[in-house]
């Protein structure tokens, strides 16, 4: 063997996924400069906390259980309201999509409601359900709904006819013309949908959770806001912000996973 | 394998030899799978409108088993229109067309500009999806693989469409279109989208298997040179009706550029051209 076939290996042994490491950089700096600007005195530690008094904070509070507890509730009914709204969305989506009839009948109605603000429902959910889970539950769904359901039909409908037809003179029946043409040809798009959701899903339930709710990561910080405790408001912030990257993160490896033929895919 | 590579290679002028044909013959004669003979076509009082637009006004229309069948005209004459009636893809207004017998839906295949691959499946997935029924079949995939090496292509058989040239990408087109072994193969102006020379190279491989397989070919085509270097038989369709239905009478191998070629076509085209001057 040559040294030229030896150098690749040994170099990607040494850097394992430089790229994997560049997404950090910015984040990581933002952490050193707010460091360094809260030790200094120049921003004051009633308005913003240093990242180690957050650390400390949620520290203390992972020790109490009090944390898990919170993100633990949190996570339950956002995965819940999600899998309810988008799985309503999903089959919405492909009944109009793949029906002219179901399309009539109910398109026109889902559109009308996706134009109210799912959030403006607050006090009318409220009044239904309490601050009980199923609130919470209800507003997530709701919001997951749309973008699932707009995707998956915009999905199928610009599924190419041309590949189509070519399934049906090939002797594909309408099963099979699902499976092998329509739904890998909506893919993308119902992707595209899933990242919005996932979006919505965690607004959503913040809203909800800090307006109505006896637990959770919404409520935490409304009770530490009572208290004045800054660092624990910053750190429910912080602790949104790396669970959204988190859902983002799943869905892209998700998106990797099954459309590894999209040419936007390859390297 | 060897015989389909040659296309791509210097010697692809080799390929119209009889030597290279006798060769070919020999060795399909001695193995079991001999090639199914074509479907004869007679098509009578054929019309088709599309709303207020009469696009063809009674075509008639006999194509004898195994002859291959070039139709020219103008855009918008109905020639895609007639094909497309053949395959079975549009509703018959009035006439009828008949193969001699009854027919699979297997044994007539279409082979189009596009060449309508499924970015999401490997290229040989993409060619099984040609086998209609018999998908399922524990062979499918070595029968795709066995078309697919016909095509020159048997490396590229793990690869996504996406990364095929577009001459690659319609010569798995082909491979789909051949696997079920059709008896009437229609193709659409296949090769329309192609450069010149990757146009080239697959009017031979079309020439090739159609002699190979010994199917019926129908090929619409703008490019009156590609017919006469193909068929047996060139209709020219003039506003819905076969206007020319010329004999070509010009031995294989014919050669690009002949003289006895470009006499034929500078006919066909003064034919065109005349009626469009009209």
């Amino acid at each position: 063997m040559s040294l030229i076939e030896v150098l690749p290996r040994v170099r990607s042994w040494r850097l394992p996924r430089p790229d994997g490491l560049i997404q950090w950089i910015v984040p990581l700096a933002i952490l050193l400069l707010w460091q360094i600007a809260c030790v200094t005195g120049f921003v004051s530690s009633r308005v913003l906390p240093a990242p180690s008094d957050v650390a400390v904070a949620g520290w203390k509070l992972l020790l109490s259980g009090e944390l898990e507890r919170n993100i633990w509730v949190s996570f339950w009914r956002a995965s819940v309201g999600f899998v309810i709204g988008g799985g309503i969305g999903f089959a919405f989506g492909l009944a109009n999509g793949l029906s002219q009839l179901s399309s009539k009948l109910t398109d026109t109605t889902l559109q009308m409601v996706r134009n109210i603000p799912h959030l403006a429902l607050i006090p009318l959910v409220i009044l239904w359900f309490g601050i009980d889970e199923s609130a919470k539950l209800f507003l997530v769904a709701l919001g997951v709904f749309f973008p699932i359901y707009l995707n998956t039909l915009h999905g199928i409908r610009t599924v190419d006819p041309q590949l189509i037809e070519m399934g049906r003179i090939y002797g594909m029946r309408d099963g099979e013309l699902f499976r092998r043409v329509i739904f890998p040809g909506a893919l993308p798009s119902i992707f595209v949908g899933l990242r919005f959701a996932l979006g919505i899903m965690w607004l959503t339930l913040i809203v909800a959770e800090t307006i109505a709710a006896s637990s959770g990561l919404g409520y935490m910080a409304m009770q530490a806001r009572e208290f004045m405790q800054i660092d624990v408001v910053v750190l429910s912030i912080l602790i949104y912000a790396l669970l959204g990257k988190l859902a983002d993160s799943a869905s892209r490896a998700l998106e990797r996973l099954t459309l590894s033929w999209h040419p936007a895919f390859q390297k | 394998m060897q015989q389909a590579l040659r296309f791509l290679g210097p010697e692809a002028e080799a390929v119209d030899h009889p030597d290279f044909i006798e060769q070919a013959r020999l060795a399909r004669d001695g193995s079991d799978d001999a090639p199914h003979r074509g479907l004869p076509l007679t098509i009578r009082g054929l019309r088709k409108s599309f709303g207020s637009n009469e696009v063809l006004r009674g075509i008639d229309l006999h194509i004898p088993a195994g002859q291959f069948v070039a139709i020219v005209g103008r855009s918008g004459c109905g020639k895609s229109t007639l094909l497309r009636l053949i395959a079975g893809l549009e509703k018959i207004d009035a006439g009828s067309i008949s193969f001699g017998e009854e027919t699979r839906p297997e044994d007539v295949r279409v082979m189009f500009q596009e060449p309508r691959l499924l970015p999401w499946a490997r290229v040989l997935s993409n060619v099984e999806v040609g086998l209609g029924r018999d998908r399922g079949s524990p062979d499918a995939q070595s029968r795709a693989a066995k078309a697919l090496a016909e095509v020159g292509l048997d490396e590229k058989r793990g690869d996504w469409p996406a990364v095929l040239s577009g001459g690659q990408k319609q010569r798995v087109a082909l491979a789909r279109a051949l696997v079920s072994q059709p008896r009437i193969l229609a193709f659409d102006e296949p090769l329309g989208a192609l450069d010149a020379l990757t146009r080239i190279s697959m009017q031979r491989m079309l020439g090739q298997v159609w002699r190979d397989q010994a199917f019926t070919a129908i090929l619409v085509t703008h490019d009156v040179s590609e017919a006469v270097a193909l068929a047996d038989r060139v209709l020219v369709i003039e506003e819905g009706r076969i206007a020319h239905d010329i004999n070509v009478d010009i031995a294989r191998p014919r050669r690009r550029g002949s003289a006895d070629l470009a006499a034929l076509e500078g006919s066909i085209l003064r034919d065109l051209l005349q009626t469009t001057d009209e």
